[in-house]
C-alpha cells in the first residue's frame, strides 16, 4: 500500500526542510526511531528547520509522537520548529500527543550497602510482626469460639461440615497411601541396617515408636499444612480481594466468626483422625515390609509390637495433632487476610502460609519432645 | 436487515453459539462498517458478550463463520490470526488489567511482545496513551488495585490502544461510572475514533452512549439481530423490545 518511512533532507531557500514520507506506524517504529535519532543532532545548526508532513501515507500515535519529540528537541529557545503540511485526518492526532508530558524517567533505586542492611533489618522486625499477627489472630478465634460457646446457635455447622469433607474425607486417601509407604521404607531400612547385628526384630519397636509419636503426627501435618493450609489461605485470599470480607462486615457479621472459626474447627477436628489413620497406615506397612521383606511373620509382629509400645507413645503423638492442626489453621489463616489487590501477592501469600506452616509445626513438634521427655512420657 | 455493506471490518455469518442445551446464539448475521462506532445493545443475558467473546474467539460456536479484517478466523494460519489480533483491542467489562503489573507495565505490556522499540519510546508513548484518555503521568506507577473504577476503565483503554489498533471490542465501557465520567468515557471513545481512525464495537446499555457516541446501532434479540440502523430508525422501530427500550421512561429522560 505504502513504502517503508522516510525521513529526508532538502534545502529549501536558506531553510532545511525534512521530508517525512510512507507508513509511520508502530510496525516501523525501531527504524522511525533511528531516524529521528540521526535527524535530531541537527539541532543546534544555525539554518531554520521544519518538518515537512504532507507525504506521510499512515500514521498512527507512534509516529505522531516521534514527529513531536523531532520538532522538539530541534526546537531552540523562543524559535519553534514547525510541522508542515499537515492533512486534516491527522492534524487531531498531532494536537493530542503534543499535550503531552515528556515522560518521567522511572528511577530505579540503587542497590547500596545501607540499603540491602535496611532490607534486613525490616525483616527482622518483620518476624515480630508475624508473631504478633498469630497471637492476634489466636486471640480473635479463641474470643468468636467462647461467643459460640455462650450462643451455639450461631455456630456455622455446616460451614463445618463441609469443610471437614474438604480437608479430612477427601485428604483420606493420599494421607493413608504416603504413610503407607514411608512405614514400607522405614521398616526396609530397619531391617536393612539392623540384620548386620542380628537384631532384624527390633525394627518392630523402632516402626512403633517412631510412626506413634512422630512420623504420624509430624508427616500428617506437613502434608495438610500444604493441602488445606495453601488452600485456606488462597479461598480466604481471594476473598479479600474481591471485596468478599469487606461485604461480610458490612452486613454485621464477624469474618472471624464466618470464615475462620469453621475452617479452623473443621482442621482441628481432622488432623487427629488424619493422623491416627496414618499412624495405622504406616505400621500396616511396615508390617507389610517386616514379613515380605525380613521375614517376620504377622503374629510374631504383632506380639513384639504390643510388648514395644504403650499407650503412652500413642496418647503423645494424638495430643500433638489437634495443637498443630490449630498453628496451621492460623497461619493460613493470617496469610489468607493479609493478601493485597494482586494476584502475586495471592501466591506470595499463600507460599507464605505453607512455608511458615510446616516451619511452626516442626517447631511444635521440638517443644513437645522437650516437653515429653522433662514429664518422663 | 439493511442491504449488504461493502468491505466490512467484521463480518459475521450464521453464528450459533450454545451451551449445553441452550442456544444463545442462532444464525446471527452482523457486519461492521470500517470506521463506525456500533452500539450493541440487547436484554440482559441476550448474549452480547458472548458474540462479543465469539468474534474474539473466547468462546467456541457450534456454526457459522466470522471474518475480521478480511481474515477467516477459522480457516487463517497462525501467522494470520496474530496479526489480526495484533490489529485489534479488547476492553473487558472488569478491566481484566494485570494485577501484579503497575499501570504502566500493563500498557506496555503488548508492546513489548509485538513491537521492538527502546523503552524510552515505550514510556514515551505510554504517557501519550495516558493523556488521551484523560489521565495524569502519576498514575502509571500504580497498581490497578490503588486505581478508582473509573480509572480502571480509563487504563484498560489504554491498554487496549497501545498497540494503535484499527478495532477495538468494548464491552460496557459505561457500566460502573458516574454519569459525567460515563459521558466523558463516550466523549474520549469519539474523539479517539476521529483521531486514530478506530472501529469500535461497543456492547453497552447505557442510552446515553447510544445518543452521543454512536453511529449506528445493532439490537440482539432471540439469538438474532433483530434490528440495526441509526438512533432514527430505532426509534422508528414497532418491535415491542425496541419500543420500550427507546420510549421508555428513561428513554424519555435521556431525549429530554
Amino acid at each position: 500500500m505504502s513504502g517503508d518511512p522516510k525521513l529526508e533532507r532538502i534545502a529549501k531557500g536558506n531553510a532545511l526542510a525534512l521530508c517525512a514520507t510512507g507508513t509511520w506506524t508502530a510496525s516501523f517504529a525501531p527504524v522511525l526511531e533511528r531516524m529521528v535519532a540521526d535527524a535530531e543532532k541537527l539541532a543546534g545548526t544555525p539554518q531554520s528547520i521544519f518538518i515537512d508532513v504532507s507525504e506521510v501515507a499512515k500514521l498512527d500515535t507512534f509516529g505522531a509522537w516521534l514527529i513531536e519529540r523531532l520538532r522538539r528537541s530541534l526546537t531552540q529557545g523562543a524559535v519553534e520548529a514547525q510541522i508542515a503540511g499537515l492533512s486534516a485526518n491527522y492534524s487531531s492526532l498531532v494536537d493530542e500527543v503534543r499535550r503531552v508530558r515528556a515522560a518521567a524517567a522511572v528511577d530505579n533505586d540503587p542497590i547500596t550497602i545501607s540499603g540491602m542492611l535496611e532490607q534486613i533489618g525490616r525483616a527482622v522486625a518483620g518476624v515480630a510482626g508475624t508473631v504478633a499477627g498469630l497471637v492476634d489472630m489466636l486471640g480473635a478465634v479463641l474470643a468468636a469460639w467462647f461467643r459460640v460457646l455462650v450462643h451455639p446457635r450461631s455456630f456455622r455447622l455446616t460451614s463445618t461440615v463441609h469443610h471437614m469433607e474438604q480437608v479430612c474425607w477427601r485428604a483420606v486417601p493420599i494421607i493413608v497411601l504416603i504413610t503407607f509407604l514411608i512405614g514400607c521404607i522405614i521398616a526396609q531400612q530397619g531391617i536393612f541396617h539392623f540384620r548386620r547385628f542380628g537384631a532384624d526384630i527390633f525394627v518392630v519397636d523402632m516402626l512403633g515408636v517412631l510412626v506413634l509419636r512422630e512420623i504420624g503426627v509430624l508427616l500428617v501435618a506437613i502434608m495438610v499444612a500444604g493441602r488445606s493450609g495453601s488452600a485456606y489461605t488462597a479461598e480466604l485470599g481471594s476473598m479479600k480481594m474481591r471485596e468478599e470480607i469487606d461485604a461480610l462486615r458490612t452486613m454485621g457479621f464477624d469474618p472471624i466468626e464466618v470464615l475462620v472459626l469453621p475452617r479452623m474447627m473443621a482442621l482441628v477436628l481432622a488432623l487427629p483422625i488424619l493422623a491416627f489413620l496414618g499412624a495405622m497406615a504406616a505400621l500396616y506397612g511396615g508390617g507389610l515390609v517386616a514379613w515380605l521383606y525380613g521375614g517376620v511373620q504377622p503374629e510374631a509382629f504383632l506380639l513384639r509390637l504390643r510388648d514395644a509400645i504403650s499407650i503412652d507413645h500413642f496418647i503423645v503423638g494424638i495430643v500433638k495433632a489437634p495443637v498443630m492442626a490449630a498453628v496451621i489453621g492460623i497461619v493460613a489463616c493470617v496469610e489468607g487476610l493479609a493478601v493485597q489487590g494482586s494476584a502475586e501477592s495471592l501466591g506470595q501469600h499463600t507460599t507464605a502460609s505453607v512455608v511458615k506452616g510446616i516451619f511452626f509445626v516442626i517447631v511444635m513438634d521440638g517443644i513437645f519432645a522437650i516437653f515429653f521427655a522433662s514429664i518422663g512420657m | 436487515m439493511a442491504a449488504e455493506i461493502q468491505d466490512p471490518i467484521i463480518r459475521v455469518r450464521d453464528i450459533t453459539v450454545q451451551f449445553g442445551a441452550t442456544r444463545v446464539l442462532d444464525g446471527l448475521n452482523l457486519d461492521v462498517k470500517r470506521g463506525e462506532i456500533l452500539g450493541f445493545v440487547g436484554p440482559s443475558g441476550a448474549g452480547k458478550s458472548v458474540l462479543t467473546r465469539t468474534i474474539i474467539g473466547l468462546v467456541p460456536k457450534v456454526a457459522g463463520s466470522i471474518e475480521v479484517f478480511g481474515v477467516d478466523l477459522d480457516s487463517s494460519s497462525t501467522s494470520q490470526r496474530r496479526n489480526v489480533e495484533r490489529r485489534w483491542g479488547v476492553l473487558f467489562q472488569q478491566g481484566a488489567l494485570f494485577s501484579s503489573l503497575t499501570v504502566r507495565q500493563n500498557i506496555q505490556f503488548p508492546m513489548r511482545e509485538y513491537l521492538r522499540v527502546s523503552q524510552r519510546l515505550m514510556d514515551e508513548i505510554t504517557m501519550a496513551k495516558l493523556t488521551m484518555v484523560g489521565l495524569k503521568p502519576e498514575v502509571a506507577e500504580r497498581f490497578p488495585s490503588e486505581l478508582s473504577g473509573g480509572m480502571i476503565k480509563r487504563v484498560a483503554l489504554a491498554r487496549a490502544l497501545s498497540l494503535d489498533p484499527d478495532l477495538v471490542f468494548l464491552d460496557e465501557p459505561t457500566s460502573g461510572l458516574d454519569p459525567i465520567g460515563a459521558g466523558d468515557f463516550d466523549e474520549l471513545v469519539r474523539t479517539l475514533q476521529r483521531t486514530l481512525g478506530l472501529t469500535v464495537f461497543m456492547v453497552t446499555h447505557d442510552l446515553d452512549s447510544l445518543y452521543t457516541a454512536c453511529d449506528r446501532i445493532a439490537v440482539l434479540g432471540n439469538g438474532k439481530i433483530i434490528a440495526a440502523g441509526s438512533i432514527a430508525d430505532m426509534q422508528a422501530s414497532q418491535h415491542p423490545w425496541l419500543r420500550q427500550y427507546f420510549h421508555g421512561k428513561r428513554a424519555r429522560a435521556v431525549m429530554g
